[in-house]
């Protein structure tokens, strides 16, 4: 029976993953990841998880091991942040082209320098193109149910692309908080074990993977990529409306939050949602039409389903955790603004960039975001769309 | 919602102090969060935890500027740190200390009601070591009735077994008797 229990969110990810049966851990630790991979070698020490739990050298190697183990058809979990993370890069790239179903959780992490080990979404960010489906969660209840719906999108025969379940450092990974927790009879009614695939590595049938792409046919396979990834929105939908079936939470590309009625909302991802909801109560009470939609998945990116929810708005203030040094502005903004080109009716879209290298977010920084993003509905635009909410000068 | 902000110095167990009171917070059916002040700690540095309880769900991320409860495990930060700031007008401190109301009142001159036990001296005769995470929770339980003393004795019973468990159980017990509300 599902359980209501106290649990650090790191550690709701780790015992989800061990209900998920999983086949092989390779991790290293990096903060602020630790807790996560520190309690998944415990289940395995123990003999509560019969896993292969291996130490690897580096998160290079981490994500080669998963790649070599997701091969040959085991069920495969990994874990990093930050500069952990920027190490994997390359194996990253390997491990989605290969249509390898592997979980990974990235409690995001800032990259240095200088040497940061709190949260921003700039790790990820630097990594997006790297074919993984790509989820943020804003707390503990959402990282365990991400964690188990991850195993059954990613190993979905119409899928196979591995999953990446991001959560802030320290503001989500280090928080005690309650979740209803499912157990293992119920989980195993959710997510059979994987199924091996007939490709599968094997010792009697040796097949290649990854050999020589020429040019003939390298478009074509990273076409596929394309649309493996485009695809797996129906079967992402598909497996957030089983699990809402069966336990009750049900999921979507986004929750909206007071947007009935709004003309300004909030776009975010991950856990500062939770305090911007405030900043969207607070000025309601002063009788401003405001609301807040919280973005769950970034790859692949909900593009009409964005479109169709914002219909009625006038502006959307995006607060993004990481951004391109030089480019056009935070990564959700640059997205959402591209989406928008071609629109006929749009809204007027705002970025700022906030929360980096774990500072914090408060609420009154959130109404100060949509006190500026009105503004540029009377004209005072700002120069290039963005700007960062919170330097000190 | 009620907001807590812990003071400790590393190692003397702050952070598990605040993870316990949201076990049994949340054991109790109430919706609560413990968080460590995110920093590389290191054995002795002043080190900071939190706490949030509600009846209902809290979806704040934020840190805690205004804290209605203020809990000092070692008195010597009280040189170096002001532990009350941004402490709510009618907050309260929980003070770790051997001196006597009117001398705390005199020598700080905190405006806050204030709670003091001499979790140290409880630790030092139950534990033997002056770890006071555990006395201070007594002092917590008395001072703010958020929570039941029981339910926060079962979550020290589960994390501590045997018989640190059980001379943890008396600190706590002891320091909820020992502790006397001011103000």
């Amino acid at each position: 029976m599902a359980k209501r229990i106290a649990i650090e969110c790191s550690h709701a990810i780790s015992l989800a993953a061990k209900l998920a049966n999983v086949d092989v851990v390779a991790a290293y630790p990096i903060t602020p990841q630790t807790h996560i991979v520190e309690k998944l070698s415990e289940y395995v020490a123990d003999g509560e998880l019969d896993a292969e739990y291996i130490n690897v050298e580096s998160e290079h190697s981490a994500m080669s091991a998963c790649i070599g183990a997701s091969a040959v058809g085991a069920r495969v979990f990994t874990a990093t942040a930050g500069q952990g993370l920027a190490l994997m890069h390359e194996m990253l790239f390997i491990a989605a082209g290969n249509r390898l179903p592997i979980v990974m959780a990235v409690a995001n992490r800032s990259l240095s320098p200088n040497l940061n080990i709190w949260g921003d979404q700039s790790d990820m960010m630097a990594s997006k193109d790297c074919g993984w489906i790509q989820i943020y969660a804003e707390n503990a209840q959402e990282v365990f149910d991400f964690t188990l719906q991850a195993f059954k999108i990613a190993e979905d025969e119409r899928v196979m692309l591995p999953v990446a379940i991001n959560f802030d450092g320290f503001y989500v990974t280090h928080v005690i908080e309650p979740i209803i927790a499912l157990d293992q009879e119920e989980v195993k009614k959710f997510l059979p074990p994987r199924k091996i695939p007939s490709y599968a590595l094997h010792p009697d049938h040796p097949t290649t993977w990854g050999p020589i792409g020429l040019p003939d046919v390298q478009t074509e396979l990273k076409r596929q990529l394309e649309e493996a990834l485009r695809n797996s929105k129906t079967v992402i939908k598909e497996v957030w409306k089983e699990f809402g079936d069966m336990f009750g939470r049900y999921y979507d590309f986004f929750e909206p939050y007071r947007l009935e009625d709004a003309e300004i909302a909030i776009l975010m991802m991950g856990g500062h949602c939770g305090t911007a909801r405030i900043a969207v109560d607070r000025l309601r009470e002063k009788g401003e039409k405001v609301g807040l939609i919280k973005l769950r998945l970034f790859r692949p990116f909900p593009d009409e389903e964005l479109i169709k929810l914002t219909k009625n708005l006038k502006v959307l203030a995006i607060v993004d955790k990481a951004f391109s040094p030089g480019g056009l502005g935070g990564p959700v903004f640059t997205e959402v603004k591209a989406l928008f080109y071609n629109q006929k009716i749009k809204p007027e879209i705002v970025g700022f960039i906030a929360g980096l290298g774990g500072r914090d977010i408060r609420v009154d920084e959130f109404m100060v975001a949509v006190e500026r993003a009105k503004k540029a509905l009377m004209g005072e635009k700002i120069d290039k769309g963005f700007m960062f909410l919170q330097v000190r000068e | 919602m009620i907001e807590v902000r812990w003071h400790g110095r590393g190692g003397q167990g702050a952070v598990t102090a605040a993870e316990i009171l949201a076990h049994a917070a949340i054991n109790e059916g109430k919706y609560a969060q413990a968080f460590p002040s995110f920093g590389p700690e290191r054995r002795g540095a002043p080190v900071l935890a939190f706490n949030r309880f509600d009846e209902k769900p809290i979806w704040t991320r934020s840190d805690v500027y205004e804290p209605d409860v203020v809990v000092v495990l070692d008195p010597t930060l009280l040189k170096t740190i002001n532990v009350v700031e941004g402490l709510k007008p009618n907050g309260i401190l929980i003070l770790n200390t051997s001196k006597k109301p009117e001398e705390v009142k005199e020598k700080y001159g905190f405006k806050s009601n204030f709670a003091i036990v001499n979790a140290t001296r409880i630790a030092l005769d139950i534990i033997g070591v002056p770890i006071v995470n555990t006395s201070m929770l007594g002092a917590f339980v008395k001072a703010t009735k958020i929570l039941k003393l029981d339910s926060v004795l079962e979550v020290v019973k589960e994390r501590f077994k045997g018989k640190i468990g059980e001379r943890n159980i008396n600190a706590v017990t002891r320091a909820y008797h020992e502790t006397t509300i001011v103000g």
